[in-house]
């Protein structure tokens, strides 16, 4: 069935809503609203407001709850309105749900899946399209799952919602409404940690994930018209745990690297994945890995907003710095 | 616009008074369970003690004295059944040992480590040091008790500090929107630190917080054990019976620092602190199970060498476990380790085997 990512991620929230009586939805405007986005639209209807609840405007309220509802042995899915708004509950996420394993010696653990949108080009509020994956790299504990299309956020939820421990699952915006795509209606997972080979190539691999793969997309037929570049395009899928192999097997074929991501570039997944090359397969380089992100600043207002986002031409720009003799 | 005053209403709730007299319902305790909180009472008091004096020597970590607080901590923990849940900070290690968690394990964390056999099916979260947050996580256990329709309790308990942070409100608030089936307890010991109780809020109890939010509250001697005991068997029963949640403010004081890292002498009156050990909430139940014949001279002297004989025995079994492994802190990172964190477990005990 052809579906966009926002009706992929409410046929799977229903799935494993139906697969598993455990599972439980709360957030802010999820339950006869659906969602300030839908994703969550008639599953109060379906699953009754036991399990599909509203909450107070209360994040820390919602992470901390979820916690002790983990514990307990539910499997809470908890939206954040906004992944700007993740400051907010950060000591419940951090401190609390992604480390409740470590502190009781395994004794008790955090099934806990936090769904929030993020990420820029829709003209939003201030902090509505801010994106915090680089923040999670230093919070043990928590993985960061960031889809780019309607089938992999379907499977990835799924993997998301099976997972033992906390997942943060950040769901692109602009990505939402943006296409539709051949989904399955039934259950299926992908596993985390895994990224996808977008397009095989042998002269540069651009590692990209959420909105920036079609970003890196387009970009890379003007390289191929205009250079005639072989590139080959990894989906990273997982922004942690990186699937460091998968990178590591592409830079050793090309030779040359481009990380593209909205998040601010200082010690952010683009600075991990080029020390993970540096690491791994320096020797094979040709070139210096570059990088295309967002800038070392707040994320703009929404009418400079366009200046900051990576864009296809920043990103050819990169390609043909990389393709220099 | 007058400035609110104490009113007869911020009078706590006492079945004993400062002599142990009864001064109100006795609530249902047979002879034997009053001995039995009285006892546990002593081994808070006695752990506390030797901590402490372990901390001196070189052999524990820092830590939170408990005592004077004993009646609130026994008190809180004594009426729920095996099948409720209890997240406590630092302050209500008495708690645990009246759920039953073994004295050598909580020994064990004070050595710097994590036990590692912590009996989860005891249901107490483990010792929670972010100010506050463990409140909010009683309310989700009780939200899960109440989804999954097991008739289940959780008991949350912070300090008069932690009442000032967010998480205390928004627990608050989740649990009288959701009328969960919770007990949030205040342990008001005077002091966070070195500010005191009336910095935090200008509300005139922190029970009194409770109202905002809808949810009861009782505001209780936290220095007897009875009222203490009579207040969380009532809310507990309540909250059982699906009559939603209660606020329970215990009005107690932190006669020792705040850790072995405190000096309390920069900023408290020595005389305050000699008032409070007057109403100390030991030598209270003593004179009351004293004077119905429970106890004498003899017999208290006995338990408090029982205690202390306990804890010492726990000491040296603590001391006796092996310290963890080195690389164990891998294994509670997440459940399945991908292989970056593989390698670094590695790289960790390829350090520890040449030492460089």
């Amino acid at each position: 069935m052809q579906m966009t990512m926002i009706e992929a991620l409410n046929s799977a929230l229903a799935l494993e809503m139906e697969r598993d009586q455990r599972v439980i939805l709360l957030g802010q405007d999820i339950g006869k609203n659906g969602g300030v986005f839908r994703v969550t639209e008639h599953l109060q209807q379906k699953f009754g407001e036991e399990r599909v609840f509203d909450t107070p405007l209360s994040e820390s309220g919602i992470i901390g709850s979820s916690v002790g509802m983990a514990i307990y042995g539910l499997r809470p899915i908890a939206e954040i309105q906004f992944a700007g708004f993740l400051f907010v509950c950060m000591n419940q996420l951090v401190s609390q749900a992604a480390r409740i394993r470590f502190r009781s010696a395994g004794a008790y653990t955090c099934p806990l899946v936090v769904r929030a949108p993020y990420g820029g080009g829709v003209r939003t509020p201030e902090l509505h399209s801010d994106s915090l994956e680089g923040v999670f790299l230093q919070t043990p504990g928590l993985k960061v799952v960031i889809p780019s299309n309607p089938y992999d956020a379907k499977g990835l939820l799924a993997s998301a919602v099976a997972d033992p421990d906390p997942v943060l699952f950040l769901e692109n915006i602009k990505l939402y409404r943006s296409f539709r795509q051949e989904t399955p209606e039934e259950h299926y997972s992908i596993p985390l940690g895994k990224a996808k080979t977008v397009q095989e190539g042998t002269d540069v691999s651009v590692f990209a994930y959420g909105a920036m793969v079609n970003v890196a997309l387009e970009a890379v037929k003007l390289a191929q018209q205009e250079m005639g570049t072989s590139v080959e395009i990894i989906d990273l899928r997982t922004a942690w745990p990186l699937d460091e192999q998968a990178i590591v097997n592409s830079v050793e074929k090309t030779g040359r690297a481009i990380v593209v991501h909205e998040a601010p570039r200082a010690g952010g997944i683009g600075a991990e994945v080029t020390a993970i090359i540096n690491e791994h397969c320096l020797y094979s380089l040709l070139k210096p890995v570059e990088r295309v992100t967002g800038y070392d600043t707040p994320y703009p207002v929404p009418g400079l907003e366009d200046y900051y986002l990576p864009t296809p031409a920043k990103v050819l720009t990169a390609l043909r710095r990389a393709m220099e003799p | 616009m007058t400035i609110q005053q104490i009113d007869s209403s911020t009078i706590p709730y006492q079945i004993l008074d400062v002599e142990g007299n009864l001064v109100g319902a006795m609530p249902g305790l047979s002879a034997e369970r009053m001995l039995s909180l009285y006892r546990f009472m002593q081994l808070g008091r006695a752990f506390s003690n030797k901590i402490i004096a372990l901390q001196r020597q070189g052999r524990a970590t820092t830590f939170g004295s408990l005592v004077g607080q004993e009646a609130t901590a026994v008190g809180l923990a004594a009426p729920l059944q095996p099948q409720d849940w209890l997240a406590t900070s630092y302050r209500e290690l008495a708690s645990l040992f009246v759920r039953g968690v073994p004295v050598p394990t909580v020994a064990y964390s004070f050595r710097g480590f994590t036990a590692e056999n912590w009996p989860g099916e005891l249901r107490c979260l483990p010792i929670q040091v972010v100010i506050g947050t463990q409140m909010l996580h009683a309310v989700g256990l009780a939200m899960a008790a109440k989804i999954a329709g097991d008739p289940v309790v959780a008991v949350g308990v912070c300090g008069d500090g932690a009442t000032s942070e967010g998480d205390f409100n928004e627990a608050l608030n989740f649990a009288g929107v959701y009328q969960a089936p919770v007990v949030l307890v205040v342990q008001n010991n005077g002091w966070a630190i070195s500010v005191p109780r009336h910095k935090q809020s200008a509300a005139p109890t922190l029970a009194a917080r409770g109202a905002g939010f809808g949810v009861p509250s009782e505001f209780v001697d936290g220095n007897d054990i009875l009222a203490v005991y009579d207040v969380m068997q009532k809310a507990v029963e309540r909250a059982r019976s699906g009559q939603g949640p209660t606020l329970v403010e215990t009005l107690t004081y932190r006669i020792g620092a705040h850790t072995t890292a405190d000096d309390p002498t920069r900023y408290r009156d020595p005389v305050e602190v000699e008032a409070w050990r007057a109403k100390d909430p030991i030598v209270r139940f003593q004179k009351f199970l004293a004077r119905r014949d429970l106890l004498n001279e003899e017999r208290i002297r006995q338990i408090v060498e029982e205690v202390e004989e306990e804890v010492n025995e726990a000491i040296q079994v603590a001391e006796a476990m092996p310290p963890m492994a080195p690389d164990s802190f891998f294994d509670y990172t997440m459940a399945n380790l991908p292989p970056r964190w593989q390698e670094q477990r590695a790289d960790l005990l390829r350090y520890v085997e040449r030492k460089g």
